[in-house]
């Protein structure tokens, strides 16, 4: 095992080693019925841009979702960024310090504003006023969003909402970044920009991304690309490798 | 629409921004808890202060230029309650008191007005010297034959003044004086010499109380153990002892309180059903809250904010809608001055616990409920 050290934000992490470790993940619903996840082997090293490709109901947001602690496997070993998404203490602090969500739907709060809504992860981390209006204003800046920080959500469009989702995960300088679909909801061209912004920004912060696609377009751009099909992870590879 | 006003300073700021945030989004249902909790502290405050204001009169009746009350032992109601000429004639002599003073109350009918409180007093009796005395003269008080003496407020609803003939019970009478008292049941009652208020309600020989004023205040619990020793059909308590000992003002603030608590938990249900209703229409939001690093405790904490925004705006409406209605029923001519509201700090003190306990009792549901939302299941089904 490789020696673990404690990093800024009280989490630990192998030196050198991978950011997400999962072994014989698995999950079902409905009481055992319905297998979603049929023993999932994941590794992801910090830095990476990893794809998980799959049509719908492959079971990627689910492995997604175990990632972020969002939902507990019912069996195998998962370690993310040195927690155990398992418990329920380890969850609510990689949510709140080392993990950012990025949805199909922006899942923005309407109602409002931009700036609130990027407050908000901040606000759950108590991180001070003017820590948090110099994120803001950072990051809105390099997405193009900075002229709408005072627009509610419901007064800016589809892509910019996206873009403003984007904002949000990165407000807490997360590790890791998870992008369920992100580009899901947008036109073809908007897809472009919001999953070229996303992939540029993970880049220059050395952000560590798991992105769950359908479209085998944005996969190939990624460092590497997993297929995940009927639970299971089939390949992987580098753009058409897969 | 850019935001004219900037996210707040601190975190607690932050956290109440995002309450009022979301009550400004349902307007009518926070109108609504609102609406619930105001109406319990409306009901509370009108009811108590009204009772108080009661109690406080009566006292003032008993209370004056006295230190004790002597009554008959074991009375459920001081108008029930006997003391015989004998009895006071006894208390008269003995050595501690200075005066001892009977009082007969009785209760009359006149035309448009069922019920009216009468005095039956002596006429050196400190409430008639002391009054201010609008017509007559407190000299004349007994001298005149089928007199009667009406407090102000009386003669007003009555319509009557000096020397006019005025219907009391099966009786007529000619208005013999008027005395006006700041105390409402003695501005809005009507006084008979004793003698004659005995008769009138068959009672002769008896009076209902007799206050007494010692000579020296600090020996009043001797003149306690010697009423009880030689007078035992009597008790005798001091006037701060009798005011929180007297079952009738007793079943008063319990009434009071009872009918104002179930004004609360009316209010109660309605902040719960708000605070529900918010839950349940924002599970997805919840989970984004969680999904940004909200712990349950954080999420609680902000349905428990918003059910103690909602008790707060109830409770300054309510103290508003309450206020008015004190002061029309005050000014009413209907009540005959009877209500003289008394706004006590205690009173004030209780009314905002109860609406604040009670509306983050309402919200202990919803705030579980919410801390409790998984988020994964929220954004998967929602």
């Amino acid at each position: 095992m490789s020696e673990l050290k404690f990093d800024s934000k009280g989490s630990t992490r192998s030196a050198g080693g991978p950011l997400v470790t999962g072994r014989g993940l698995r999950k079902t619903y409905d009481s055992g019925r319905v297998e979603v996840l049929a023993g999932v082997d994941l590794d992801v090293a910090a830095g990476e841009i990893v794809a998980l490709w799959g049509a719908s109901g492959s079971g990627k947001s689910t492995l997604l979702h175990l990632l972020g602690g969002l939902d507990v496997p019912d069996a195998g070993e998962l370690t993310v960024c040195g927690m155990d998404p398992r418990n329920e203490a380890h969850r609510i602090l990689l949510r709140r310090a080392h993990l950012g969500f990025v949805f199909q739907l922006h899942n923005l709060i309407p109602d409002l504003t931009v700036e609130e809504n990027l407050s908000v992860p901040a606000l759950a981390n108590g991180t001070s006023r003017a820590a948090t209006r110099a994120r803001i204003l950072e990051l809105t800046e390099s997405v193009g969003i900075g002229h709408r920080l005072g627009h509610r959500i419901q007064d800016i469009s589809g892509g910019e909402r996206q873009r403003a989702a984007i904002c949000r995960a990165l407000m807490n300088s997360p590790q890791l970044l998870l992008a369920d679909e992100p580009t899901g909801s947008l036109d073809e061209t908007t897809a472009e920009t919001v999953f070229g912004l996303l992939r540029d920004l993970a880049r220059q912060r050395g952000v560590t991304v798991v992105l769950a696609t359908h479209e085998r377009r944005f996969a190939e751009q990624c460092d590497r690309m997993l297929r995940v099909r009927q639970g299971r992870i089939e390949g992987s590879g580098s753009g058409a490798t897969a | 629409m850019p935001s004219p006003v900037g996210w707040p300073q601190t975190g607690f700021m932050r956290h109440l921004a995002l309450v009022f945030v979301n009550l400004r989004r349902h307007k009518l249902r926070a109108l609504i808890g609102v609406a619930g909790i105001s109406f319990g502290v409306a009901a509370m405050l009108t009811i108590l202060s009204i009772v108080n204001g009661a109690i406080g009169m009566f006292e003032r009746i008993l209370a004056v230029d006295s230190h004790c009350l002597v009554f008959e032992r074991n009375v459920s109601d001081l108008f029930f309650s006997s003391v015989t000429d004998e009895q006071v004639s006894k208390l008269r002599k003995m050595d501690l008191v200075s005066e001892a003073q009977p009082l007969l109350f009785g209760l009359v009918s006149t035309p448009g007005h069922p019920i009216v409180t009468c005095f039956g007093v002596e006429a050196d009796n400190p409430r008639l010297t002391k009054a201010k005395w609008v017509a007559g003269r407190p000299e004349d008080f007994g001298l005149i034959a089928g007199g009667i003496w009406l407090g102000g407020r009386a003669a007003e609803f009555l319509g009557v003044k000096l020397g006019q003939k005025v219907e009391i019970g099966r009786g007529e009478f000619t208005v013999a004086g008027i005395l006006s008292t700041e105390n409402g049941f003695e501005d809005g009652g009507v006084f008979l010499p004793l003698p004659e208020a005995q008769k009138f309600f068959h009672r002769e020989g008896i009076a209902s109380i007799v206050a007494i004023k010692l000579r020296d205040q600090a020996r009043a619990a001797e003149f306690l153990k010697i009423v009880a020793a030689d007078l035992p059909g009597l008790l005798a308590l001091e006037n701060r002892e009798f005011n929180q000992s007297y079952t009738q003002f007793q079943i008063l603030h319990f009434t009071a309180w009872a009918v104002g608590i179930c004004a609360f938990l009316l209010g109660g249900l309605g902040v719960a059903n708000t605070m529900l209703l918010s839950v349940f229409s924002r599970i997805r939001e919840i989970a984004v809250l969680r999904v940004c690093g909200f712990s349950p405790g954080q999420v609680s904490a902000l349905i428990f904010g918003e059910a103690a925004a909602i008790a707060t705006a109830g409770l300054v409406v309510g103290f508003l809608l309450g206020g008015a209605a004190l002061f029309v029923l005050g000014h009413a001519p209907q009540f005959q001055g009877y209500v003289q509201a008394v706004i006590k700090p205690s009173m004030v003190g209780g009314i905002i616990a109860t609406s604040l306990v009670t509306a983050l009792a309402g919200a202990i549901y919803p705030a579980r409920f919410a801390s409790r939302i998984q988020p994964a299941e929220a954004l998967r089904y929602e």
